[in-house]
């Protein structure tokens, strides 16, 4: 299966979508599809662009130029009835702190048109889906970080929106909360609800099915997370253990052919071109400084490897004060 | 390192209670000058109390906390000088400008005009943000808005770094120039601690502590961690994940099979063993295109299996 070309409906489909500011392009011609109950992450440093496209998608920004359709609704021409498709949930999303779980819910329910004997069926059903049967009183200061964000979800999908928009969603929950929210994050998928999520945690774009990367507006790589970590960096990035990472990290940020180090507790992770030819160049390298390794071995890239191979220091905002 | 460098913290039986049963019970450990630990565990844990019992924000109910010989808890003042806490969201004030921030901090600790001038110079080079000295922190990135925190919380050189959820929100390469600028502290001579709920930065620290209900469940190197996860783990890659998944249910010696993008991690008693029985039942549920591989487990996995799939909220 291409990844370009998904197999059943596409229920979010951009045509060469871009967004200029005055001369400042935020969004470059960018073209992707998600198919029905498919779940996609967008990933990019800090000013790429993500943000600018979500709105546009979200009907809360007019594209500049080309198209994009949610759920078969044009988003330049039916902003709001594109908005009435959606659930949008964020880690910035404000659950009232001083109501209680069913007052939320009923707030946010009202908001989304959703009344009567409907909204006390999805709010029950909300209820249950977070686990919060039997704490519908409690107020939400008292929920930890992991009951208020499986609320705050159902909050987002009160009104079954067949597309949902999650905004770093589990920032600041703890593992074992993530596992849970990913878990009803899938079952809303194999309802055939289309999920778009947006995260810096490379641990959360793990559980995307395919991952858009954005870099200046751009798209840069488009993939499952093993496709991309096939691609972009397999079996260019090395293993470095040693006693003492400091000195090591500092030399190998000029070694010749190694183009990013980064240190992982007693050992390094280097990027390279061409690890056959490059691992004995480093081993003399650093028998050269009489510096000491343990072993330098090629391992398998995560997504942060392929994140930064593919944007390496390509952050706009920060390379232009 | 443990045993071998002298402890530059010593807590014993710290103890901090709240209502509902949060807090922090008997906690004991020791960090060894330049270690980089990080205190993991699920919302509750006590991961913030340590942070702010430890940077003497908060005192405790009972138990010590010394940090290089003072006495946090009798002598706070002296203390205050050693350590530095960078709390999850740090105060910069937003209308002023990247140089003036470090001022603030900088007279805060009366740091001399000439050590100051020198130290922010240096801090602002190592995190890139040299050209940034005349903008306003509120138009910073989230990642620069953080390495700022972290310049201001490092103008007074301190003994002790502590930091709280330091990376949240920062994408992953201004994360690495942020770990690249903690390992360089380690260099000096600065030992840090750190609470943190993303194996992305679990897996940098030198020594982890597993929090769990206000206890430390386990205390070692992420690699010595990992030897403690239960069973083998493996990965199959397929388009078909989630019928592979359904199809790997219930199969002998398989403890769990958890959806995770377009993979399947596979917790099997023995890989060795059941391979040939895994294979077998995924091509009986007509997966074809698929790939078998062991997989060495991370942090989060082994958090997952010591506490439980959703065991602890």
């Amino acid at each position: 299966m291409s990844p370009d070309a998904p197999e059943g409906e596409a229920r979010i489909v951009t045509e060469r979508l871009a967004k200029r500011f005055g001369a400042f392009t935020a969004v470059n011609e960018v073209s992707f599809s998600v198919r029905r109950g498919e779940i996609m992450g967008f990933l990019g440093p800090n000013g790429a662009g993500k943000s600018t496209l979500i709105r546009m998608l979200c009907g809360l920004l007019r594209p500049t130029s080309g198209r994009a359709e949610v759920a078969g609704l044009d988003v330049a021409r039916n902003p709001e009835r594109v908005r009435a498709v959606i659930g949008y949930m964020s880690q910035k999303f404000s659950l009232y702190n001083d109501l209680s779980v069913i007052e939320n819910l009923r707030f946010f329910g009202g908001i989304y048109g959703v009344r009567g004997k409907r909204l006390a069926e999805r709010v029950e059903f909300a209820i249950e889906m977070a686990g919060l049967a039997g704490r519908a009183d409690t107020a939400v200061a008292d929920l930890s970080g992991g009951w208020k964000q499986r609320l705050a979800l159902g909050c987002a999908v009160l009104h079954q929106p067949p597309i949902l928009f999650l905004d770093e969603p589990t920032s600041g929950v703890d593992p074992t909360s993530r596992r849970r929210f990913w878990d009803l994050i899938y079952a809303l998928s194999e309802q055939g609800v289309t999920v778009l999520v947006t995260t810096h945690y490379m641990d959360e774009a793990e559980y995307c099915n395919r991952i858009a990367l954005i870099n200046r507006g751009r798209l840069v790589a488009l993939g499952s997370p093993s496709e991309l970590k096939r691609g972009a960096a397999e079996g260019r990035l090395l293993l470095v253990e040693c006693d003492d990472v400091g000195p090591l990290l500092e030399a190998l940020e000029s070694a010749p052919g190694v183009r990013d180090v980064a240190p992982f507790g007693s050992s390094l992770h280097l990027l390279v071109d061409d690890p056959a030819a490059d691992i004995p160049k480093i081993e003399r390298f650093l028998a050269a400084r009489g510096l000491g390794w343990t072993r330098v071995e090629p391992i398998k890239p995560t997504l942060e490897d392929v994140f930064v191979r593919l944007v390496g220091d390509g952050r706009l905002e920060e390379a232009t004060p | 390192m443990t045993a071998s460098s002298p402890a530059i913290i010593v807590v014993q039986d710290l103890a901090k209670r709240f209502a509902g049963g949060f807090g922090i019970d008997g906690m004991n450990f020791e960090c060894a000058r330049g270690e980089i630990f990080g205190f993991v565990g699920p919302d509750g844990a006590g991961k913030t109390t340590i942070m702010r019992l430890l940077g003497g924000v908060m005192t405790p109910d009972g138990g010590s906390i010394r940090i290089d010989g003072v006495d946090v808890i009798a002598d706070p003042e002296t203390a205050k000088l050693h350590v530095s806490y960078m709390p999850q969201r740090f105060g910069l004030y937003e209308d002023l400008t990247v140089d003036e921030n470090i001022e603030f901090f900088a007279d805060l600790f009366e740091i001399d005009a000439t050590s100051r001038e020198e130290r922010a110079a240096r801090l602002l080079t190592a995190s890139g943000m040299t050209p940034f000295r005349k903008r306003r922190a509120g138009r910073l990135s989230g990642g620069m808005k953080q390495k700022l925190g972290l310049t201001c919380s490092l103008i007074h050189t301190p003994k002790v770094l502590l930091l709280d959820e330091p990376t949240a929100g920062v994408d992953p390469v201004s994360r690495r120039d942020f770990w690249r600028i903690l390992y360089g502290l380690r260099e000096e001579g600065v030992t840090i601690a750190l609470a943190t709920s993303y194996l992305d930065e679990a897996e940098r620290c030198t020594r982890l502590g597993l929090l769990h209900e206000g206890r430390m469940l386990h205390c070692d190197t992420p690699s010595a961690l990992k030897k403690l996860m239960p069973g083998e783990l493996m990965s199959l890659t397929s388009p078909q994940a989630r019928a592979a998944r359904d199809a790997l249910a219930g199969l002998a010696g398989v403890r769990a099979a958890l959806l995770v993008g377009d993979s399947v991690h596979i917790v099997v008693d023995d890989a060795k063993l059941r391979t040939g029985e895994i294979e077998h039942a995924l091509a009986a549920a007509g997966i074809v295109d698929r790939r078998l591989e062991p997989l060495a487990p991370s942090i989060e996995d082994l958090f997952s299996s010591l506490l439980g799939q959703g065991g602890a909220s």
